[in-house]
C-alpha cells in the first residue's frame, strides 16, 4: 500500500491550501502588492480589482451579492462582528439573543460576554441527533428578541441544523438570523436567500483557502442589517470593519470559493463515498462503536465515533501516523470532555472515547483503508488493555458501580 | 503534546498486562478512577503470605498514554518488593521516572492509589496475624 504518512484527516480543524489557490495568490505578494485603499495609483487599483473579484467569488458561493460581503480576519471575528454588531445597533429594540448549546466557542463566548453587559441569552438545547427543536425556538422568541444565531453545521459532529426552517421562523417573527457557516460553506449548498439568512460567517482556511481571512455576509435589503463596528479606524468595508485588507488572502479565499462551487457536486459525492467506506469498515470489524449525531443531517465529510472502553487520547497515540482529533478531556485544555457530545446526551464515559474524522479534498480511498485498518487494530489492542472492556464482557453493569471519582 | 520516550515505550510495550483471579485470597485487587473521568486503573498483585513479597502483578488501564505507562511502571516496580516496600512508592517517583508533564500528574496519583487499594484489598482478605502486623492504610480518594 503506497500511502504517504502521516495522513491528514482533520479537515474540520483546517484544510491545506489548494495548489490552484496558491498560484492565484502568489502575484499579490510582490507584484500586485498594493494597498486596496490606495485610490490614486495603479498598485492600489490592481489590488482593489483582486479584492472585488474575490468578493464576487465569495458572494456567488452563498447566493449573495458582492456588496453584502465584509472581509474579516476569520470566522471568529465574523461571529463577533455579527453578534456584537447587532447587539449594539439594535439594543433599543431589545436585549434578547437566542443561540444553542453546540455552537462554536466564538459564538458562545461572545454571547456570554454580552450577558455581562445586560443582554439576555437563551441557549436552546439540542435533540439526541444534534439538531435544535423548531418548536423550542419558536417558543423562545419574545418581543425583546433581536437575534437568533444558530450554526449551519457543527464542527465536531458535522450535524446540519434545519437552517431554512430557522430562517423562515426568524423572518416571520421579524428577528435577525445569523449563522456560523464555517463548516458548511463550500461543502454543501448554502443560499442566503433560500435559507433566509441575514448574516453568515465564513472562513478561508476551512475550504482550501488560506488562514487569516474570513468574511461576514450582511444582508442589504429585505431586511437591511446594520452593524455597529467592533474595530474602528479608516472606515474600510463600509465602516463595518476598518483595517487594511489582506489582499493575497482575499484573492485566495475567493479562488477557493470558486473551486468549491465548481467541484461541489462531484466532491461531496466523493466525500460521502469515502466517509461511508470508513464507517462501514469500522462497524463491520468492531463491536460497541457508536456514531455521535445524526447520520441523515450531516456533512458528507464528517464522521464522529465513540469507541467504547478505549480512551480517546490513548487512541490518538496508537494511531500517531494519522491526524484526527478526539472529544476526550485529555486532549482539551479544559479537562472536560466535549460539551457538544454532552449536549447530545452522550455519557461522559463515551465522550472520552470519541474520535472525529474530517475527510477532505486530498484524501484517497487508499488512505481511508489504511486509517480504518489502523483504527481497528488499535482499538482491539487497547481493549485488551481496558479493565472496562473486560468488565463489560463479564456482564458487569458499570453504571451501577460506585466509582471513586476524582 | 510530546510524550517522553519512556511513556511511549510503556504504551507500545506495556508490561504485565492481564488479570489475576480476584477470588484468590493471595490476590489483592485495586480498581481506581472512573469512566466518566476518562481513566480507570485495575492493579492486581499476588502476595506470598509467608514473606509478604509481591510475586506477581498485573494491570489493565482505560486512560491516556500516561495513565497506561504509570500503571505499567507500577507493576514493574512492585514485583519482588514486600508489601511494606510497595507502600512506600510515591507518585512523585513515577512522575520523575516517566518525565510526566504537570497535566499528567493525576495519572501518577492514580497509579499510587491503585497500589494502595490493591494492598488494602489483600489485607481485608487476610485479616490474620501477618496482615495485622502491617499498619492498616487505605486510600480511596483518587487524583
Amino acid at each position: 500500500m503506497a500511502v504517504k504518512l502521516p495522513i491528514y484527516m482533520d479537515n474540520h480543524a483546517t484544510t491545506p491550501v489548494d495548489p490552484r489557490v496558491i498560484e492565484t495568490m502568489l502575484p499579490y505578494f510582490n507584484e500586485t502588492f498594493g494597498n486596496a485603499a490606495s485610490r490614486n495609483h495603479e498598485f492600489g487599483w490592481k489590488a482593489e480589482e483582486g479584492v472585488e473579484h474575490g468578493r464576487e467569488q465569495v458572494a456567488k458561493l452563498v447566493g449573495a451579492t458582492p456588496k453584502e460581503i465584509i472581509w474579516t480576519s476569520g470566522a471568529t471575528e465574523s461571529d463577533n462582528l455579527a453578534i456584537k454588531g447587532v447587539a449594539e445597533m439594535y439594543r433599543e429594540k431589545g436585549n434578547h439573543i437566542i443561540t444553542q448549546v453546540t455552537e462554536h466557542k466564538a459564538v458562545l463566548d461572545t454571547c456570554k460576554r454580552l450577558e455581562k453587559y445586560g443582554f439576555e441569552v437563551t441557549y436552546l438545547p439540542v435533540q439526541k441527533d444534534g439538531r435544535v427543536d423548531l418548536d423550542e425556538l419558536r417558543k423562545a422568541i419574545t418581543s425583546k428578541t433581536i437575534l437568533v444565531t444558530i450554526m449551519y453545521a457543527n464542527n465536531e459532529i458535522g450535524v446540519v441544523q434545519p437552517v431554512a426552517e430557522i430562517g423562515a421562523i426568524a423572518k416571520e417573527k421579524g428577528v435577525f438570523f445569523h449563522s456560523d457557516g464555517v463548516q458548511a460553506a463550500g461543502k454543501i449548498p448554502v443560499d442566503v436567500n433560500k435559507d433566509n439568512i441575514d448574516m453568515l460567517s465564513m472562513s478561508g482556511h476551512k475550504l482550501y483557502g488560506p488562514k487569516g481571512v474570513g468574511a461576514l455576509y450582511v444582508r442589504r435589503r429585505n431586511p437591511r442589517v446594520q452593524l455597529a463596528a467592533i474595530i474602528d479606524g479608516g472606515g474600510h468595508e463600509r465602516g463595518m470593519r476598518s483595517g487594511t485588507l489582506n489582499v493575497p488572502g482575499i484573492v485566495g479565499f475567493g479562488k477557493a470559493c470558486e473551486l468549491c462551487q465548481q467541484e461541489m457536486p462531484a466532491e461531496s459525492a466523493r466525500m460521502r463515498g469515502l466517509r461511508d467506506r470508513l464507517k462501514e469498515s469500522i462497524f463491520t470489524q468492531l463491536d460497541e462503536v457508536y456514531v455521535n449525531g445524526s447520520m441523515v443531517y450531516r456533512l458528507p465529510n464528517n464522521l464522529n465515533i465513540s469507541f467504547a472502553y478505549v480512551e480517546g487520547e490513548s487512541m490518538l497515540m496508537g494511531i500517531n501516523d494519522i491526524a484526527v482529533s478526539s472529544g476526550s478531556a485529555c486532549t482539551s485544555a479544559t479537562l472536560e470532555p466535549s460539551y457538544v457530545l454532552k449536549a447530545l446526551g452522550v455519557g461522559e464515559d463515551l465522550a472520552h472515547t470519541s474520535i472525529r474524522f474530517g475527510l477532505g479534498r486530498f484524501n484517497t480511498e487508499e488512505e481511508v483503508d489504511y486509517v480504518s485498518a489502523r483504527v481497528v487494530e488499535t482499538v482491539k489492542r487497547l481493549r485488551e488493555l481496558s479493565p472496562l472492556y473486560e468488565m463489560a464482557k463479564e456482564g458487569v453493569d458499570m453504571s451501577k458501580m460506585t466509582w471513586n471519582t476524582h | 503534546m510530546a510524550y517522553s520516550d519512556k511513556v511511549v515505550d510503556h504504551y507500545n510495550h506495556p508490561r504485565n498486562v492481564g488479570s489475576l483471579d480476584k477470588n484468590d485470597p493471595a490476590v489483592g485487587t485495586g480498581l481506581v478512577g472512573a469512566p466518566e473521568c476518562g481513566d480507570v486503573m485495575k492493579l492486581q498483585m499476588k502476595i506470598n503470605p509467608e514473606t509478604q513479597v509481591i510475586e506477581e502483578a498485573k494491570f489493565k488501564t482505560f486512560g491516556c498514554g500516561s495513565a497506561i505507562a504509570s500503571s505499567s511502571l507500577a507493576t514493574e516496580w512492585v514485583k519482588g518488593k514486600t508489601v511494606e516496600e510497595a507502600l512506600s512508592i510515591k507518585n512523585t517517583d513515577i512522575v520523575r521516572e516517566l518525565a510526566l508533564p504537570p497535566v499528567k500528574i493525576h495519572c501518577s496519583v492514580l497509579a499510587e492509589d491503585a497500589i494502595k487499594a490493591a494492598i488494602s484489598d489483600w489485607k481485608r482478605k487476610n485479616t490474620g496475624a501477618e496482615a495485622a502486623a502491617v499498619k492498616p492504610e487505605s486510600t480511596t480518594a483518587a487524583g
